[in-house]
């Protein structure tokens, strides 16, 4: 019957709070282990960043840059860890920032002023998330096939409504947001943004019912059914969420890019489900990690600039990503077949 | 001892998997051309015997000769090409490939690498589907269009296709109508005539004794009997030989009086039923009672606890707890009225693997720990490690990942989960499977625990001592249907088995 290996621990109960026994610690620090390693290729970036171009990549402008580039896709990232989270997948994020982008900054939406563009943003990511939600959940569709139906439609929507052409935003209450006088003690408002979103984020995966049942559901989805959880609204939910946090993304990048265009939002599907398995959220299911994606996010952003500095192409960017997302995946297999 | 060594024989082969010895020493000879029937009930032994055969599992210990010569079966397609092919329960075809190319799968004709499409294989085919008496049989169609009867005649033709000594049939008979069982017979009897050895496993005595040669018993992994004749054996000793306990199981005692008389019940189930699966089916458990269902496998067990609680949608009757009906294909509405479920495949059905302990048990009762969506993680791990204290899980510390327990522990925490809900009715659908035999007891007698504080239960089980150590009523059921209702104390297992296997004639 002593089929576990760690020692009873009866007396510890009576002394320490439940919870914080030794199994509890090592889960913990497992954890910890791959955050730190994830942190640690992040030191390694700015290490090789700041050996190569000194001046540049140090520079406060430049740090603050990286941070606002990070914020869009971070966001968007953050919604996805919670769809990988669950079992599924959103290829439709990057047309749904186009989408959200586009509507949005229409000559009709701007008379409406910021909160026009903002609540606009915000409803078309609802909007199209409703419908993949939908699809999925009661339509019975494979989430890849769902939310690839929305990547066309979307896109086809945001090029319908712009015409191929770019919507300069001319509301000065937008506009000041993405300006360096509305810093924050020099963080801009765009990253406080993203900061948002990440703890909120981390907080309803870990501390909820709501992301207690995503992790069931992404766990065994038959199992949760079974223990009496609303599987196909908790997916609904799901995909909403992600939509959320599209229409959010694309407000920031309204902010960010003065404009709103079609083209926003191109192969975000990509990186954001680079970003997050990278940082540890199984692509399977039954577990996520928002502090990983987060991580995952900043280091694909951090590449990029130290490659943009260094002048190098995207070519080798996009090769150098690449080889990250495999070299992950390797060790995520060598540690998830030990424990 | 006859001059030509036997075509197969197996001597003191063991297998043991964690926590379980699936086969202690077990001997099997086949004679080239005879029907060998394997017989046992469920766990027995039986499937992971032929799946040594088929050398998808290796023994620990024990010879394999083929013809009198050792061999090692490393692998599915070494066994295949000493000529053992095996048709299991589950046919694995692939639907969306023809009937030619499934036949051919692994060994497809080729010209210089490339797979020829068409005329050579569909001939082929063609002469296997003639020969097993299916002309019928289009080899250009689609698997998944054919019926099951077909499909399997597809498994048989693929075995057929390579130069095929011994065939191994697991229950070829459970999908089939009675012309079908008939053109088998035929089947077996074509291939025996050419030489061919059959293993043929069943659980159908009759069908044993029309085309079975020997017979081999298996019990708790031994072979009890080995070689009788099949058609000769009487039915009683057959019987006792399948059924003979070695291991003695310690059930809880009954209350004294029994509990199913006089309370109100808390769980009505009236003509209940699923088109295919089981007839109509009316009964009762009250608080305190545990009602035993006993049957084989595919007598509709599982499926009718599955339908009780929700997880599959009647096509008729209803459910009731505490007299009120529950919205049918409904497991929430299941949950809410206080059913909880302990499923048969407990990895597949009920645990989240990669969680801990606390947060299996706490899954159905979220809200209870939470205000507005917020989880008060104190009070949900007190209230998981009293659920799981309770019960005596071990390792006593709820944080453990779910996966780290054994099977009877494992099965603890999903009793947990319900204990924590405050279910009513416990559905119990094989609660010992993959439990070790010295935690058994254990796990009944929480079960009769849990019964005695007012729990309603009803236990599926093909292991008829089990249920009727456990339960305090018995329903015996038969390809879908009730055929015996007693209290426990008034059955024995013989009777039982007596029932699930002879079914109407017997009674």
């Amino acid at each position: 019957m002593t089929q576990h290996a760690s020692p009873p621990r009866d007396s510890a109960d009576t002394v320490a709070p439940a919870g914080r026994t030794p199994a509890w610690r090592g889960l913990r620090a497992r954890a910890d282990v791959r955050t730190l390693s994830l942190l640690g290729v992040l030191a390694a970036l700015v290490v090789i960043g700041g050996v190569t171009k000194p001046d540049e990549f140090l520079d406060t402008r430049n740090l603050q840059l990286v941070l606002t580039q990070a914020s869009v896709i971070g966001v968007v990232t953050v919604g996805m860890t919670f769809v990988i989270t669950s079992g599924g997948i959103d290829l439709s994020v990057g047309a749904i920032v186009a989408l959200a982008s586009v509507w949005a900054t229409t000559v009709a939406t701007q008379e409406y002023g910021f909160g026009g563009i903002l609540f606009t943003a915000v409803l078309v990511g609802l909007g199209c998330g409703l419908v993949n939600g939908l699809l999925v959940a009661y339509g019975g569709m494979v989430p890849f096939i769902a939310t690839l139906a929305m990547l066309a439609s979307a896109r086809g929507l945001a090029l319908q409504i712009t015409d191929g052409r770019t919507q300069i935003v001319t509301v000065d209450g937008v506009l000041s947001l993405g300006e360096r006088d509305s810093y924050l003690l020099g963080i801009p408002p765009l990253v406080l943004v993203f900061a948002l979103v990440t703890v909120l984020g981390w907080l309803v995966l870990n501390r909820t019912t709501f992301g207690r049942r995503t992790v069931a559901v992404g766990g065994n989805a038959e199992a949760a059914r079974l223990a009496g959880i609303d599987v196909r609204r908790q997916r609904l939910y799901l995909y909403l969420l992600s939509g959320l946090c599209c229409g959010i993304a694309a407000f920031l990048l309204v902010v960010l890019s003065g404009s709103g265009q079609n083209t926003n939002g191109n192969l975000y599907e990509l990186d954001a489900i680079a970003a997050a398995i990278i940082g540890g959220t199984l692509l399977s299911g039954g577990r996520g990690t928002i502090t990983g994606s987060v991580l995952g996010v900043l280091i694909f952003t951090t590449i990029t600039d130290i490659f943009a500095l260094n002048n190098l192409q995207s070519d080798v960017q996009q090769i150098a990503k690449g080889a990250i997302i495999v070299a992950a995946v390797l060790v995520q297999r060598r540690t998830a077949s030990t424990t | 001892m006859a001059p030509e060594p036997p075509l197969l024989s197996m001597s003191g082969i063991t297998k043991s998997f964690p926590g379980v010895r699936a086969l202690d020493g077990v001997d099997l000879d086949v004679q080239a051309g005879e029907v060998h029937c394997l017989l046992g009930q469920n766990g027995a032994g039986k499937s992971t015997l032929i799946k040594v055969l088929a050398g998808a599992h290796q023994p620990d210990d024990g010879v394999i000769r083929w013809r009198g010569e050792p061999v090692t079966l490393r692998s599915p397609i070494a066994a295949m090409r000493l000529g053992i092919a095996t048709i299991y329960q589950e046919l694995d075809l692939v639907e969306h490939l023809s009937v030619a190319e499934n036949v051919h799968l692994g060994h497809e004709p080729t010209t210089a690498g490339f797979v020829v499409r068409g005329r050579a294989a569909k001939e082929a085919t063609g002469r296997l589907l003639r020969r097993l008496g299916h002309p019928e049989v289009d080899p250009g169609r689609l698997v998944g269009e054919l019926s099951a009867a077909q499909q399997q005649i597809v498994s048989m033709a693929r075995a057929l296709s390579h130069d095929v000594r011994l065939i191994v049939m697991d229950e070829p008979s459970a999908a089939l109508d009675p012309d079908e069982v008939d053109n088998l017979f035929r089947i077996v009897g074509g291939l025996t005539a050419d030489g061919v050895a059959v293993v043929y496993i069943s659980h159908r005595l009759e069908e044993i004794r029309r085309i079975g040669d020997r017979v081999t018993v298996l019990k708790d992994g031994r072979a009890v009997a080995g070689g009788l004749p099949a058609k000769s054996t009487p039915t009683r000793e057959v019987v006792a030989l399948m059924t003979g306990r070695t291991v003695e199981y310690v059930f809880p005692e009954r209350p004294a009086p029994p509990p199913g008389d006089g309370g109100t019940p808390v769980l009505q189930v009236r003509g209940l039923a699923r088109d295919g699966e089981f007839e109509p089916l009316d009964l009762e458990v009250r608080a305190g009672e545990i009602v035993g269902l006993a049957g084989l496998v595919g007598s509709g067990r599982s499926e009718i606890l599955e339908t009780v609680y929700g997880a599959r949608r009647p096509t008729a009757g209803q459910v009731l707890v505490d007299g009120r009906p529950l919205r049918p294909g409904s497991v929430r509405a299941a949950v809410r009225a206080g059913l909880g479920l302990a499923p048969e495949e407990r990895k597949a059905q009920a645990l989240l693997m990669l969680e801990s302990v606390t947060r299996n048990v706490s899954v159905s009762s979220l809200s209870r720990f939470a205000r507005a969506g917020w989880i008060d993680r104190g009070a949900e791990r007190a209230a998981a490690r009293a659920a799981t204290r309770e019960l005596s899980l071990r390792p006593d510390n709820p944080a453990v990942p779910v996966r780290t327990l054994s099977g009877g522990n494992q099965q603890k925490a999903v009793l947990a989960r319900w204990l924590l809900r405050g279910c009513r009715v416990l559905l119990l659908d094989e609660p010992t499977r993959g439990v070790d035999v010295g935690a058994r007891a254990e796990l009944y007698a929480v079960v009769r625990r849990l019964a005695d504080e007012g729990l309603a239960v009803l236990l599926v089980s093909s292991e008829v001592p089990e249920v009727l150590g456990l339960a305090d009523r018995v329903l015996v059921l038969r390809e879908g249907r009730v055929v015996h209702t007693a209290p426990a104390p008034a059955l024995d297992e013989h009777r039982v088995l007596d029932l699930v296997m002879e079914g109407s004639q017997a009674s």
